[in-house]
């Protein structure tokens, strides 16, 4: 017989994997809810799975002790696919739920689009990973807080480090146009503007996903700058380090967080080398960091992703402020959260009046030997 | 002897989806620590899917062939919607059904399915708006998102800068996308069928780009947030009155482009459409003006993404330009095409159908995209014409002889 | 002037690189008429079959040059049947459907496969390995074009003779140019319209494939998502052409990565696409069917 397949008969196959999904929700009577909120499927997804893993691996073990006072955790977990407009549905739905507190959500536009109604509920809401300056420092959002440091200080000690530690005053500036990297990129112009000790040659946006940078990079040449910032995610920066290399421009590659960890260098290979890139304080020492590291090996099988240490410890100090308070109403958790100094895997937090957690700044790391160590 | 052809048939198809799966489904590589997983049982589960579905759906096209042999050819069938909205008493029913619904479904159901069902109503109108273009008059237009950005920056930076209301920016938002319409339009009146298309898709594509680029005016990819939403007569209300407002603001948004589509499609105008859908040059012939039909097509259908905008600014409370994506103009795209072209009632569905799914099939997670394109597909390949395919004006000329003819 | 070289060598490998891409969706669009969303996501299901058989050859040992002939050709062949399996599926049982229906079928069959590829791999983007080393004769002047460049510059020009040869001069070639100008004529003439549209499927996926290798091993990475973005600027590049038209395709790419290259280069990359997309506008108000694209009268 000759093998002709009719096209009906394969259109069938299109849908096979549709029969391998089956959900399975348990509901479980009086319980804590948690949320959690991000993107979890789409192309944004790690970003944003790292934080449920995190908060599963904190609260299976508190679980596993008998929950906070006898209530056991429960986690409701809604993807925003970091769209702000898929966001404001996904935050209805987390608090018509029922739910106490959020860790969440991923990107700052969709946490700002968010905040409103989780304001108007009354809900903590703590993010390990949006940046923006906007959520803490405008005063608009009191129930937010965040495991992570804000822009205002990342863009200075990206800009600080290439002046006053690489010695290089002309600058090119690059971002990737988003709402991480450009608010960045813009930030730095302005502290190179106020500092008057470097001066911006290029400032410039690029187009994320385009298959080829060649063409911004012969112009960072031509521009003659000495160093690169780059505000952006790391798909973007390990495209540009690699053409630099290859176009053999041999000068330095200064970038944000979104660069900083193993997923830059898994990408970028030995084009990694020498990148700088800012990050939160040193965890590498701390034994929690280290141990949350093992635990996620554990129980997965691989090293955990981004914003896990952040995801990690907001977890932990959100269910330390509801067992130290005995309750999840905003202002209870907010008073403990602003008092009590929690040990976590990004060190020993606790958070100011706006809702940024004391003491997290940023520290400059370099890639050596395919690993990040920090700057001394 | 035919069961086993069809036994052998299912399992070199699925022996086929094996060998075609092979490399993504069962090959998992780790290229840093230098490991191969074998995962074998993948290839299994694939091989008992594949052969499990086709067989579905030869049972499911047995039966359609036997029910399309019981039918009389000669009747056009017509589905049910349709029957019942040409049967007066029975439609009336209908109406006063869904809109005893419409008004008590928020009050029965939580905050979150009614802010869900206005998503939903908004892109019921925005089909509408794209069914303007692309349905009547045939014009494939991908970037139809960019007039919905233009009337949601309008009321974003209106709102910002001059704090006007949602209420004076509503028909200012409409207007100014009209007009987008139309300047979108001069230059493409040439363009015909695939390279409309891409030149559309460009505009969209523009639009999101100015937006992300010119910061001191749009404030870039940050967006804007703090948006006031929709007051009452003046009064501020709380997050859940604010949320049932709008629903009910976008009920009868959704009523009255309805009507007015409804009446546009019976119109002078609206013919001229259908026929230039179907024929230019013939449509020319005849005395149709086209560049003026196509203008105010564009800028029709623009009107009502403006409207939107607006109204998606007010609710969202925030945009930024990463809302105004390609994907966001297939996703209109494909309710106006599989709730069934220049068909209001198909779009009503396909609106329905395309948003509330994804929404709903969110416990599924990661698998829900997965099965928003399986179901494109699917619906394209098993109902082409649409959900509800639009029923064509007939004119039926009878002969005086017994014999009559049916056009 | 140098400035001037390596923007114009930049440009022209990034045209090459949509070149590879658009001359399957030209192929096809010529053909049947359809505009193939799904190209994109071969093209990235070309680029992870490399990548997949290239790790598992390299971690059992194999010599370079052999991963790079044996991932290129698994490439080739699984592009192929994917191709083909998509157009069976998704495309054949629309053919005598309306125009838009193919279109959204396409539409969701690319979101269907970026998906199956997320779930089946991963969602991270890969390390893809340098398959095309550093020749040592280019390091004079590798500041202005690498040795994967020049690879990529060159394979688009021998695919695209290559392809004109097939389409002038074999039979399979005849049959493709009868069916596209006629396909119920070509049908009475004895050509099996089935075959010719599925061998054009195989061809503009292995197409796809090549490219899907050069380019993920010139950008050294991947991700179920480079498909989308690649595919909408290669359909821009074959609309700028002519859609339909194989030296059209590859002459709209080189145009549309000088145009890139030249405006971030002279002006700012900020609006790169701006300049894209408005020299395809005003190319098509002057030319509506593209710089090489026939311009057909219609017949009343």
């Amino acid at each position: 017989m000759k093998f002709t397949v009719s096209g009906k008969i394969l259109s069938t196959a299109a849908c096979v994997m549709l029969a391998l999904s089956a959900p399975a929700l348990g509901v479980a009577a009086d319980t804590i809810k948690f949320g959690i909120a991000g993107p979890h499927s789409g192309d944004l997804a790690p970003y944003g799975l790292p934080s449920v893993s995190a908060a599963k691996l904190v609260i299976d073990k508190v679980n596993a002790n008998g929950g906070i006072k006898g209530k056991k955790i429960e986690i409701l977990q809604e993807d925003d696919v970091c769209k702000p407009e898929i966001s404001t549905n996904t935050a209805t739905k987390l608090v018509s739920s029922g739910v106490q507190v959020v860790l969440g959500h991923i990107c700052s536009g969709a946490t700002i689009a968010a905040m409103p109604i989780y304001k108007d509920a009354g809900i903590l809401v703590m993010s390990p990973s949006a940046t923006s300056d906007e959520l803490t420092s405008s005063g608009k959002y009191p129930n937010f807080f965040r495991t992570i440091a804000p822009n205002a200080l990342q863009s200075p000690a990206m800009i600080d480090f290439a002046i006053n530690k690489l010695g290089k005053k002309k600058i090119a500036i690059i971002h990737d146009k988003g709402d991480y990297g450009k608010p960045l990129a813009e930030g730095a112009k302005l502290h190179v503007e106020k500092t008057g000790k470097g001066q911006v040659v290029l400032f410039e946006g690029i187009t994320p996903g385009a298959p080829d940078y060649s063409a911004i990079v012969q112009k960072i040449k031509e521009a003659g700058a000495e160093v690169v910032v780059f505000g952006g995610y790391h798909p973007e920066a390990s495209k540009i380090v690699s053409i630099m290399n290859k176009k053999r421009l041999g000068i330095k590659f200064v970038s944000d967080d979104g660069v900083n960890g193993d997923a830059f260098i898994k990408l970028a290979g030995e084009d990694a080398e020498g990148v700088y890139a800012t990050g939160p304080q040193d965890t590498s020492a701390n034994p929690l960091a280290l141990k949350a590291k093992e635990e996620h090996k554990k129980a997965y099988n691989s090293d955990p992703g981004m914003f896990f240490d952040g995801a990690y410890a907001a977890t932990v100090v959100m269910l330390n402020a509801i067992e130290k308070s005995g309750s999840t109403k905003l202002e209870d958790l907010k008073k403990v959260l602003q008092a009590d100094k929690v040990d976590t895997p990004v060190g020993a937090i606790n958070f100011d009046a706006k809702g940024d957690a004391v003491g997290l700044g940023y520290s400059m790391y370099v890639v050596e030997k395919g690993k990040y160590i920090v700057v001394k | 002897m035919d069961v086993f052809k069809e036994l052998k048939k299912g399992v070199l198809l699925s022996l086929w989806f094996v060998f075609l799966t092979f490399p993504v489904m069962v090959i998992k590589v780790d290229h840093i620590a230098r490991t191969v997983t074998w995962r074998w049982e993948n290839a299994l589960y694939m091989a008992v899917g594949t052969f499990f579905i086709y067989f579905v759906v030869q049972l499911f096209r047995k039966k359609q062939e036997n029910r399309k042999e019981g039918q009389d050819s000669k009747e056009p069938s017509l589905s049910i919607i349709h029957r019942i909205l040409l049967h007066r008493s029975q439609r009336n029913v209908l109406l006063a059904f869904i809109a005893v619904v419409a008004i008590l479904f928020p009050q029965f159901l939580s905050i979150y399915q009614t802010n869900v069902m206005t998503t939903a109503l908004m892109y019921v109108v925005l089909g509408l708006g794209l069914n303007i273009v692309v349905g009547l008059a045939g014009l494939l237009d991908l970037g139809f998102v960019a007039f919905y950005a233009v009337g949601a920056y309008t009321y974003a930076l209106l709102n910002l800068h001059f704090g006007l209301g949602f209420w004076t920016v509503l028909p200012l938002g409409g207007l100014l996308a009209a007009t987008f319409g139309i300047l979108l339009g001069f230059p493409v009146l040439r363009l015909r069928g695939d390279y409309l298309a891409i030149v559309t898709l460009g505009f969209g594509e523009i639009i999101r780009l100015v937006l992300e680029n010119w910061g001191e005016f749009s404030k870039g990819p940050s967006g804007i947030s703090g948006i006031s939403r929709p007051s009452f007569f003046g009064v501020e209300m709380s997050l859940e009155s604010s949320i049932i407002y709008i629903y009910y603001l976008m009920v009868l948004l959704v009523i009255f482009t309805i009507f007015v589509v409804n009446r546009l499609q019976d119109s002078r105008l609206g013919r001229a459409w259908i026929a230039l859908r179907e024929d230019e040059i013939a449509c020319q012939a005849m005395g149709v003006d086209k560049r003026k039909t196509k203008l105010v097509a564009f800028s029709l259908g623009a009107f009502w993404a403006g409207i939107m905008g607006v109204v998606f600014a007010a609710k969202t409370t925030f945009v930024n330009p990463a809302s105004f994506t390609f994907l966001e103009s297939a996703i209109i795209l494909a309710i106006v095409v599989l709730g069934g072209m220049g068909s209001i009632v198909g779009v009503l569905f396909g609106a329905l159908i395309l948003i509330l799914m994804p929404e709903y099939l969110r416990a599924l997670s990661q698998y829900r995209m997965l099965a928003f394109g399986a179901i494109l597909v699917c619906m394209m390949v098993f109902r082409p014409q649409g959900l509800i395919a639009n029923i064509r004006r007939t004119y039926t000329f009878k002969k005086k002889t017994p014999n009559s003819l049916a056009k | 002037m140098d400035y001037f070289i390596e923007l114009l060598f930049s440009g022209l490998t990034r045209g090459s690189i949509y070149a590879l891409i658009a001359l399957g969706y030209t192929m096809v669009y010529g053909i049947i008429g359809l505009i193939n969303f799904a190209h994109g996501e071969i093209y990235m299901i070309g680029a992870f079959t490399a990548f997949i058989v290239a790790t598992v050859l390299s971690i059992y040992g194999f010599p370079l040059l052999a991963i790079v002939i044996i991932a290129g050709i698994a490439a080739v062949v699984w592009a192929s049947s994917y191709g083909y399996t998509i157009e069976k599926i998704a495309y054949k049982p629309l053919r005598h459907a309306p125009r838009l229906s193919p279109l959204i079928s396409a539409i969701g069959m690319s979101i269907f496969l970026q998906n199956y590829i997320l779930l089946a791999q991963t969602s991270d983007f890969l390390r893809f390995p340098r398959l095309i080393p550093d020749f040592a004769f280019m390091e004079p002047i590798a500041h202005i074009i690498g040795s994967t460049d020049l690879v990529i510059l060159v394979t688009t020009v021998v695919v695209m003779v290559a392809l004109t040869f097939i389409i002038k001069f074999t039979l399979i070639g005849k049959a493709m140019r009868a069916t596209s100008q006629d396909r119920t004529m070509a049908m009475l003439v004895g050509i099996n319209v089935n075959w010719v549209i599925s061998a054009t499927f195989i061809i503009g996926s292995g197409l796809a494939a090549i490219g899907g290798l050069l380019i993920a091993s010139h950008i050294g990475q991947i991700n179920f998502y480079i498909g989308f973005l690649a595919g909408i600027k290669a359909f821009t590049a074959a609309v700028l052409g002519g859609i339909g038209s194989i030296p059209g395709a590859v002459l709209g790419s080189l145009i549309l990565g000088l145009t890139e290259s030249f405006a971030t280069g002279y002006v700012s990359s900020d609006y790169e696409d701006v300049f894209a997309f408005s020299l395809l506008v005003l190319i098509l108000i002057f030319k509506p069917s593209g710089l090489l694209g026939k311009a057909t009268n219609q017949k009343v």
